[in-house]
């Protein structure tokens, strides 16, 4: 059992999105979370002083799938169809360390005893890092529906965050009204109703051109970069040079035997700034892609919901056409036409802010991260040099 | 120190179709062995990975043979056979011997040689000195795999990567040969450096590795037959045996865990290529004019890092990783020296049985009074009183040759890796000075983000 309960280095982990809790109103974060067998248990606490909450302060245990739970009830609500769904938290993937847990097991003979604490040490921080990543991602998702005017005062946010009762029976409940419908809906057909779309608006025309290719673009870095950073594994072999290397110091006489030692303690320290080198680019790169490749996700279902709209528009025209030829249920055709048009302002209206404002979230976002990633990696060689440096010279003078 | 590419001319080789091959009458397991032609390749002078400094043992002259070992055959062959096709044709490797020392003819000579050129002089040194203690030092592998792929003509990486790896490797070797001073006077060390034409090897099958390993493992066999345990009464030879087993497990090890470095390393900078490739996409794709064009210089620093990474990999190689890979059959040779050591205990033990054996028989003679057998038997006497003199003889001196010979590999070891890891170190220093460079170049780019 893990549990995490540092503040700050929590600031430093909140790199995807700028600071959200700046509205002392409501304030929601996740101090703290047990880990038992892969199941994450989040402890939710907020801090309010709107009156519609029972308490000023409180707090709720959660699993992953009542997070699940809100998004979708939210994703489900007509009113909410204007404005970009804050994307649901990816479930706790703890396969990385697993695997390396297997790893270590199997290997357990042929590594020596120091090799075997460090490579148990390794895997502990990993486990805590992917574990520290998913707190992260399900608070970040709580805080962007807490800092949206609409999204706060959502009933069932208030359930989530203030129902100190199991959320079981009420997820189970959701599932048999609505299906999943609207979810696997926007997930098949959006693309084609997208781009079908003869669109008037020069706004939504170059969002839905950019949209649509920035997704794909987005999807295939992520994936890379993915690929790239699980692949940095350098420091893994560091270790087991060091190993080696202690090994071979071992048998030899006094002055290349301490000749040995110093190279295994330099790959030794050298192994420590790689795998900082390699977490910091996951977090702040590859973590970053992660995410808005889910946000450009949303943020195209909206696009989506607005074609839609639209289709809904343009068929009540043609049935109030029909119905004025036919002369029959003329009022009905045209009150229906009225809200199909009132309904596709709406969206239009509010898709337009939201896909402004998440443009410039987007660009604060990475720019942020770019620089953190750039400022640490630049850190990290820089100390690379320093201990390299430091022991050519005691290696030179030995 | 990253390898420039050899190039191969097309003219010199057509890849088309398997033509005749003329059989090897010397080796028939050795499909590749009948030249045709020579292959042209266009590549640098390089220096050698090994540099030697002076050594005393040989002359008091400070500059030693310097041996530069590149392949550049800027003129096609004259005598090609028949029709030419790749899987005939021989790499060539040209040798430039540049010294001071009167034993050569000449101050500088440059010859050319083939990859068995090498293995028959292994051969030939391994056969006079082995024997008498000395540690040859083993000529590098044979790689049928690497070797087909070069000869029909493939100029893909692998390829031009497998040259270079030949080609240092016999570069090594042949410094290391030199570097010992007995095998430097050798005559057949110095027609191969000198003589512009060398009798073809005669057998490539015994002088492949394993055709060496052979030999070392019959005189372990020899050595685990004995009858008679040795017993050894210098001390110093049990324990470096043992000192000798211990490094060869340690070195194998080290080995493995560099050999993997490489490999995470080459892979490493394989991923970094490809993101570098999305993330210029991800750029273009951009709408945001500052963010894109922070995107793609974020792509350019990626590319120039996994270039970075596949540099540093090729360090890893070529500094350590081959190395160690030559230590590892170096100690094989050092072990196969111990146990020509107890072959010769084994040769004087076996004599003094035999001397025991004809006193014990002439003794029978005496009173059979048979005056030639037993004028036999005394002839016989003192020609296995010889044999055993000359038994202890060589057992005396082969133990005082391997205890200087493992001296001077002590020595030279230590010496090797000191400046291997100095050199490794200095790369890995150099590696990290350039990303500090690249990223710092990027960080006001991403400032610039508005």
């Amino acid at each position: 059992m893990t549990s995490i309960s540092e503040d700050s280095d929590k600031e430093k982990m909140r790199s995807v999105s700028v600071d959200l809790n700046n509205d002392a109103s409501l304030v929601i974060d996740i101090p703290d979370a047990l880990c038992e067998r892969d199941k994450v248990k989040f402890t939710v606490h907020t801090k309010t002083t709107l009156s519609s909450f029972q308490k000023p302060e409180f707090s709720v245990p959660r699993q992953h799938e009542d997070f699940i739970w809100l998004h979708d009830t939210i994703v489900e609500t007509e009113e909410y169809a204007g404005f970009i769904i804050p994307p649901a938290p990816p479930k706790p993937d703890f396969e990385g360390p697993r695997e390396k847990m297997h790893k270590l097991g199997e290997g357990e003979s042929s590594m020596t005893k120091e090799e075997y604490a460090k490579m148990k040490q390794e895997l502990e921080a990993e486990y805590l890092a992917v574990f520290k990543k998913t707190v992260q991602v399900h608070e970040v998702f709580l805080q962007r529906l807490s800092s949206h005017p609409m999204f706060r005062k959502d009933r069932n946010f208030q359930i989530f965050l203030e129902y100190d009762q199991d959320l079981s029976v009420r997820r189970k409940n959701a599932k048999e009204m609505f299906g999943g419908f609207f979810k696997n809906m926007v997930k098949s057909a959006d693309e084609v109703l997208i781009s079908g779309v003869k669109e008037v608006d020069e706004f939504f025309e170059q969002e839905k051109n950019f949209l649509l290719d920035y997704s794909i673009k987005i999807k295939d870095a992520t994936a890379k970069a993915e690929k790239m950073t699980r692949s940095h594994k350098i420091a893994d072999d560091y270790n087991h040079i060091s190993g080696a290397l202690n090994n071979t110091a071992a048998d030899n006489n006094t002055a290349f035997k301490k000749h040995l030692e110093k190279c295994a303690e330099v790959f030794e320290k050298l192994r420590k700034v790689e795998d900082r080198m390699a977490s910091d680019q996951e977090l702040k790169l590859t973590e970053l892609l992660r995410y808005y490749t889910r946000d450009i996700q949303a943020a195209k279902d909206l696009l989506y919901r607005r074609a839609r709209a639209l289709a809904d528009y343009e068929n009540s025209n043609k049935a109030l056409d029909k119905a004025r030829l036919k002369g029959k249920d003329v009022a009905q055709a045209e009150e229906n036409q009225k809200q199909c048009l009132q309904k596709f302002d709406k969206l239009s209206e509010s898709g337009k802010k939201e896909l402004t404002s998440f443009k410039a979230r987007r660009v604060v976002a990475f720019r942020k991260n770019l620089i953190e990633m750039t400022e640490l990696e630049i850190k990290h060689a820089k100390n690379s040099v320093s201990l390299l440096q430091g022991s050519i010279e005691i290696l030179k003078s030995n | 120190q990253s390898p420039e590419a050899a190039r191969l001319s097309a003219e010199d080789i057509s890849p088309s179709s398997n033509g005749p091959r003329d059989d090897d009458p010397d080796d028939p397991d050795d499909l590749f062995a009948e030249a045709t032609e020579e292959v042209s390749l266009d590549s640098p002078e390089r220096q050698p990975i090994l540099s030697d400094g002076p050594s005393p043992a040989i002359t008091p002259v400070t500059i030693s043979p310097r041996v530069d070992v590149f392949d550049r055959s800027p003129d096609l062959v004259k005598h090609r056979l028949s029709s030419c096709d790749g899987m005939n044709a021989y790499m060539v490797y040209k040798v430039m011997t540049k010294t001071s020392l009167s034993i050569f003819s000449r101050d500088e000579v440059c010859v050319k040689r083939r990859f068995s050129d090498f293995l028959g002089l292994h051969s030939k040194l391994a056969s006079k000195y082995m024997h008498m203690g000395y540690i040859v030092p083993p000529a590098p592998e044979k790689s049928i795999v690497g070797m087909t792929k070069v000869k029909v003509g493939k100029e893909d990486l692998s390829s031009v990567e497998f040259v270079e790896k030949r080609r240092s490797a016999l570069e090594r070797y042949l410094l290391r040969t030199v570097k010992h001073p007995a095998l430097l006077k050798d005559p057949d060390v110095l027609q191969f450096l000198e003589s512009s034409e060398l009798p073809r090897a005669v057998s490539t099958q015994a002088l492949s590795g394993a055709g060496i390993l052979r030999m070392v493992n019959k005189a372990a066999d020899a050595v685990n037959k004995m009858t008679i345990k040795m017993n050894e009464s210098d001390a110093w030879f049990e324990e470096k045996q043992q000192q000798f087993e211990n490094l060869d497990v340690q070195l194998r090890k080290l080995h493995a865990s560099v050999e993997s470095l490489v490999y995470h390393r080459k892979e490493l900078s394989v991923n970094t290529a490809s993101f570098a490739k999305s993330a210029a996409m991800l750029g273009n794709s951009e709408d945001h004019t500052a963010l894109s064009r922070a995107l793609s210089q974020l792509a350019e620093v990626e590319e120039k890092i996994d270039q970075l990474h596949q540099d540093q990999s090729y360090a890893d190689f070529y500094l350590i990783s081959e190395l160690l890979g030559d230590y590892v059959r170096l100690i094989t040779a050092v072990k196969g020296v111990f146990d020509q050591r107890m072959k010769a205990w084994a040769k004087w033990q076996d004599a003094q049985v035999m001397l025991q054996r004809k006193r014990e028989a002439e003794a029978k003679l005496q009173y059979a009074s048979k005056p030639d057998k037993l004028q036999q038997a005394t002839d016989e006497i003192r020609e296995w009183e010889g044999k055993v003199q000359q038994g202890e003889r060589d057992f005396e001196q082969i133990s005082k040759n391997i205890r200087r010979e493992v001296g001077r590999f002590e020595k030279d070891r230590v010496k090797d890796f000191r400046v291997v890891i100095m050199k490794y170190l200095e790369s890995l220093v150099h590696t990290q000075q350039q990303l500090i460079k690249y990223w710092e170049a990027f960080l006001p780019e991403a400032k610039a983000i508005a």
